[in-house]
């Protein structure tokens, strides 16, 4: 093993270790990977197996359900655009489109550089501002094409600089 | 014991006066979502900014959602001597304005005002005259923009833990039973069943352990209210839970979150460790002999993880999939021990029904529907956002008084209530009133009390195409009528959209519903065909012109939709499995 797959899994059983939670299931230990590292590498599948005395299949039988687990790295920026019934008459479908403009992609899925992935969500909670879209984990309510795009192409897609947490 | 609640309750009211009549303005600022969408943490900062510019001393708190949305970001300052003045649509760039006229002078400036409470100033109306304050009767959300959802005292200072100490010194488990069944409270997570009756079946089981799960799952698009009581008042729930459990015997409560929902995990969690930290989770709570436990418990994004049964499973670590019942919950529920599950909002009444008797909260509402409903509007309409009102208006006036109406100067066309799985009701259903009994027989149901308002631009075959692509998505994929059933549904809508609908459409779409309603185990596969049944009752006009005009009665489908390509039953492709996995 060389260091730097020691080093991933010592992350992993450490998201697995310290989770807040009282007690530990499959999911909970999948869960706490995904918040640690953004995604399930086939060693945090491993991890999470010998951690509950499951099996792989266990594991992967769980992790394949549940929309919110990745199984490759995500961009350095994740943008979702919800499109809920609320969100839908308000425009989100133009606000894809425009987004899917401004990243080059034709559905839900990673730029080719790596830089953002956009993910379509069914509902991001916050239908009073709808149309709304998140972007690394901040919520932006009351969106139009012009605005989105502006939170989109400020992203830095050539390297890991954080873009701005807030609003547009 | 009493003493031990008297002592907290007295801690927190002086705490409670420091900052209400302390010396220094007290300034609150809306952070729940709904408030971080509008910018309001840009608000905050900008408000922090300004005032460390002009050297102003002010305490400056995060509060949760207020209920009108409309107005967010939302800044509430209380004055020594003033009255609590609310200011809406505060952002970032007229926040020297206001700092120049309320916080530097003494007169707000009359745009920014929405509103007083607890006195008056020249030129600002009362947020008692307010049709979207004035009509609501606040009990779960009573707390809701007022105390700082991460300081327990806040809530204890406003009567909080006070139904706990009551229940725990004056009455035995039987009693608190008695109080929820005689208040006529029932399950506001969609089947509306009554709580006491659904409490007593946990209450008759011996076994050991027992629990409490309370539902926030809350997938639905369009339902906002049990995030927002939990990111606004969680202790409420903390209270209620703590109360089931002594009415039922039960030594743990779990909250059972949808990942993803980072503001209700967050504090949630911090709410139960301050309430463990003053003796009110956990060992001998208050000094009696009762011993609660409780913890947040996070589930995958699934929208069956909501349904009581597929929930447990989530629990447990595995596919939520719902099981079979019989058995029910109550004898054979999370890890085979018995169990209550009950939404946010059903357990966030619990604290002030015990606190203020069964017969209070029993004279509010209607005959069969008690107590108030926790409307979520959004989409067309003036004022969105979270009001609770009682049972017995009609959704008229719940729409056009409180709501605003329409705004644009367009008709309403229709109302989308209870969720995905609920129904879409025509204009001509405005004067139903609200009532679980009556929507239901108008068509819709109220479910968890998201109301989506569409105008006339909207088609109601597109919308209902948006609905079941979401349900078609959600589908867990355990029972084949809902998986192929909704995956048919959508294949049919998408035709009668790009005007390449068949004569036998509809008739094909009635059986399909059918065999989902009768071959699925949840409430997803029964009810899947609900938006499709109802929008077919009121609006069989916008499916004949697709069909046989072959156009769309407002051009709606004429644009592209973007669904989700790749859903749970056919997981495949990077995002959600790895393509040799699914495949094999």
């Amino acid at each position: 093993m060389t260091h730097q797959q020691s080093a991933l899994r010592e992350r992993i059983r450490q998201a697995i270790t310290t989770q807040p939670q009282s007690f530990s299931t499959i999911l909970s230990s999948l869960l706490a990977v995904q918040d640690a590292l953004g995604w399930l590498p086939e060693e945090a599948i491993e991890e999470v197996a010998a951690h509950s005395g499951g099996t792989v299949n266990d594991v992967w039988a769980v992790a394949s359900f549940y929309t919110n687990f990745r199984f490759t790295p995500p961009g350095r920026h994740v943008v979702e655009v919800c499109w809920g019934p609320t969100c839908h008459l308000k425009g989100a479908q133009a606000i894809l489109d425009e987004v899917q403009r401004a990243l080059g992609l034709e559905h839900e899925g990673d730029t080719s550089d790596g830089g953002v992935s956009l993910k379509y969500n069914t509902c991001l909670g916050a239908c009073s501002q709808g149309p709304v879209i998140m972007v690394d984990h901040a919520i932006m309510g009351n969106m139009t094409s012009a605005h989105a795009h502006e939170a989109v192409a400020r992203l830095d897609k050539s390297d890991g600089n954080h873009a701005s947490q807030h609003g547009a | 014991m009493a003493n031990t609640y008297d002592a907290l309750a007295s801690e927190a009211r002086k705490r409670w006066e420091g900052l209400e009549k302390g010396p220094q303005p007290w300034i609150r600022v809306g952070t729940a979502i709904c408030g971080k969408a509008a910018g309001a943490l840009e608000t905050l900062e900008a408000l922090k900014a300004e005032l460390g510019r002009r050297d102003i001393n002010a305490v400056i708190s995060q509060v949760g959602c207020l209920g009108l949305c409309f107005a967010e970001p939302l800044v509430d300052i209380t004055k020594p001597g003033h009255p609590r003045v609310f200011l809406k649509n505060v952002t970032p760039e007229v926040v020297p304005a206001l700092v120049e006229s309320y916080l530097a002078g003494d007169r707000p400036d009359p745009g920014l005002a929405l509103g007083t409470l607890g006195g008056n100033i020249p030129g600002v109306p009362s947020l008692e005259d307010l049709p979207q304050w004035k009509r609501q009767v606040r009990v779960a959300t009573r707390n809701c923009g007022t105390i700082d959802p991460g300081d327990i005292h806040h809530y204890i200072a406003h009567g909080g833990f006070a139904g706990l100490a009551r229940a725990l010194t004056e009455m035995q488990p039987p009693q608190v039973l008695q109080e929820v069944t005689q208040s006529g409270l029932r399950g506001r997570g969609g089947a509306a069943f009554p709580t006491g009756t659904k409490w007593s079946f946990l209450a008759r089981s011996n076994v050991s352990p027992k629990y409490i799960l309370v539902n926030c799952e809350e997938g639905d698009p369009g339902a906002f209210n049990d995030k927002g009581i939990l990111e606004s008042d969680p202790f409420t729930l903390i209270e209620g839970c703590i109360i089931a459990g002594y009415a039922t015997g039960a030594s743990h409560g779990y909250v059972f979150i949808r990942h993803g929902h980072e503001g209700p995990i967050h504090l949630t969690r911090q709410a139960i460790a301050q309430a463990r930290s003053l003796g009110l989770v956990g060992q001998n709570i208050l000094g009696s002999k009762f011993s609660f436990e409780m913890d947040v418990v996070l589930t995958g994004e699934s929208y069956v993880s909501g349904e009581e049964t597929a929930l447990m499973e989530a629990m447990e670590g595995k596919r939520a999939m719902p099981r079979s019942r019989p058995p029910f919950p109550a004898a054979v529920g999370l890890w085979g021990k018995p169990s209550n599950i009950n939404n946010v909002k059903t357990i966030s009444y619990v604290p002030e029904i015990i606190a203020r008797g069964a017969k209070w909260f029993a004279g509010i509402g209607t005959e069969k529907s008690k107590g108030t409903a926790i409307i979520c509007f959004s989409g067309a309409i003036k004022y969105p956002g979270m009001y609770e009102v009682p049972f017995g208006l009609t959704i008229r006036q719940v729409v056009e008084e409180i709501g605003g109406g329409v705004p644009g100067g367009k008709q309403l066309k229709l109302l989308q209530t209870g969720g995905p799985l609920g129904g879409v009701l025509g204009a001509a259903k405005l004067d139903t009133v609200l009532d679980f009994d009556a929507m239901a027989s108008a068509g819709a149901i109220l479910g968890s009390g998201g109301i989506i308002v569409g105008d006339e631009t909207v088609c109601a075959v597109d919308l209902t195409r948006n609905l079941v692509a979401f349900c078609q998505f959600e589908s867990c994929g355990k029972c084949f009528p809902c998986r192929l059933g909704m995956t048919h549904l959508l294949e049919v809508l998408e035709r009668i959209i790009a005007g390449e609908g068949r004569p036998a459409d509809l008739e094909l779409m009635k059986a399909i519903g059918q065999t989902m309603a009768v071959g699925s185990l949840c409430g997803h596969g029964q009810l899947g065909f609900n938006p499709v049944q109802s929008g077919l009752q009121a609006f069989a006009e916008d499916y004949k012109m697709h069909l046989e005009q072959k156009r769309c009665p407002t051009g709606a489908c004429n644009r592209l939709f973007h669904k989700p390509t790749r859903t749970r039953p056919v997981a495949s492709g990077g995002w959600y499995a790895r393509r040799d996995y699914v495949h094999h």
